[in-house]
């Protein structure tokens, strides 16, 4: 767990330093997450340990966008100023956006399905 | 307060222990009731959380650098577990390695309509210009929103929260939403979530399927490189 935690960290590392070193307009941690990607291809599989605490760290990864949501306070005013506005472009933009993604994923593999499979697991 | 009370709040308010707890105590309270409730997407424990945290430091008159440096521990593991998504991703790696053309289809048609529509409603709706610009990147992940934000002269720590606020509203709302769709193949749902609510909307995404929240992180993170790249040249095009 140790030895991957710091794996975990590591990737997080390099992918600061590259950013950093080819001016990428990406964040490191997108960036380290590619390179992980990449050695478990070049590995070909997943390591239990590594399963089982990423598993952990993704399952309230909610939780780390608590800090971050806080600082609303900081903005308050500013925001109900301009609360129609705001709120209206948020939740009818998040809406059409979640649509047309939708619909042109669905779309496009109905133009062009592959056998067996469906993409419905248990709900 | 005074006495005795009073030096504990100094003492507890100079580490990080207190606002780390707190943290930590809102959002199981609000994950508590998410659960009760049966998993209802409206009743995020994000919300929760920020609204009893963001009362809780009015009420006492802490300011939010105070609260940051004690919650940043939390914060930090964003990084860590942003960099986990890959695992979850490679479980999925067939899944991803069928669909990648309707994939890559699907999050550029959504970045550039989640960029398009939030610009096009604020401005019709009389925003001012810091505003309209600091909500383009609303659908792009904290960091590299705020990044664009700063580059096509918006304000960049409003930028932030309208980022999170995005995140909360699409994990409320596009869940219900894909069910009235009647979009029931996991992963045209995870990428939806993740193109239109990056991380928070994964994290929803993986609680409720692994399949979902594999597509939903790869959206999150293939959006924020599509936008990082079109919204800045389209920006300068059309202004």
């Amino acid at each position: 767990m140790l030895a991957f935690l710091t794996l975990l960290l590591c990737c997080q590392l390099a992918g600061e330093l590259i950013v950093a070193l080819v001016g990428l307009p990406l964040p490191g941690p997108v960036v380290g997450m590619a390179l992980l990607f990449a050695g478990l291809l070049v590995r070909g599989g997943v390591p239990e340990a590594l399963q089982s605490l990423a598993g952990g760290l993704l399952q309230h990864l909610s939780l780390l966008f608590v800090p971050a949501g806080v600082g609303v306070m900081l903005h308050l005013s500013l925001i109900s100023d301009e609360w129609l506005a705001i709120s209206l472009s948020l939740v009818l933009s998040t809406a059409i956006t979640v649509a047309v993604t939708a619909g042109v994923m669905v779309g496009l593999r109905r133009l062009s399905p592959s056998p067996g499979d469906d993409g419905e697991g248990d709900r | 307060m005074t006495g005795p009370l009073q030096d504990i709040w100094v003492y507890l308010s100079a580490g990080p222990l207190l606002a780390l707890t707190l943290t930590l105590l809102a959002y199981q309270a609000g994950y508590w009731l998410y659960r009760r409730v049966g998993m209802n997407p409206l009743a995020n424990p994000v919300v929760f959380a920020v609204i009893v945290l963001v009362a809780a430091l009015v009420v006492t008159d802490t300011p939010y650098e105070v609260y940051f440096e004690g919650a940043q521990f939390v914060h930090f593991l964003l990084g860590p577990a942003t960099v986990a998504l890959a695992v979850p991703l490679y479980n999925q790696l067939r899944q991803v390695r069928r669909s990648i053309g309707a994939l890559l289809a699907a999050i550029v048609a959504g970045s550039l309509t989640a960029s398009a529509s939030a610009v096009g409603i604020a401005w019709a709706l009389g925003a001012t210009e810091r505003t309209v610009i600091s909500l383009a990147p609303k659908s792009v992940t904290t960091p590299i929103a705020m990044g664009i934000s700063e580059q096509l002269g918006g304000l960049p720590s409003l930028t932030a929260v309208l980022v999170i606020l995005t995140g909360v509203i699409g994990a409320m709302i596009g869940p219900p939403l894909l069910d009235l769709l009647r979009v029931r193949d996991w992963r045209a749902r995870g990428l939806a979530i993740g193109v239109a609510a990056h991380g928070i909307g994964t994290a929803r995404a993986m609680q409720v399927n692994e399949v979902a929240g594999a597509f939903s992180g790869l959206a999150m993170g293939l959006n924020a490189l599509a936008t990082a790249i079109l919204l800045p040249l389209l920006w300068r095009w059309l202004v």
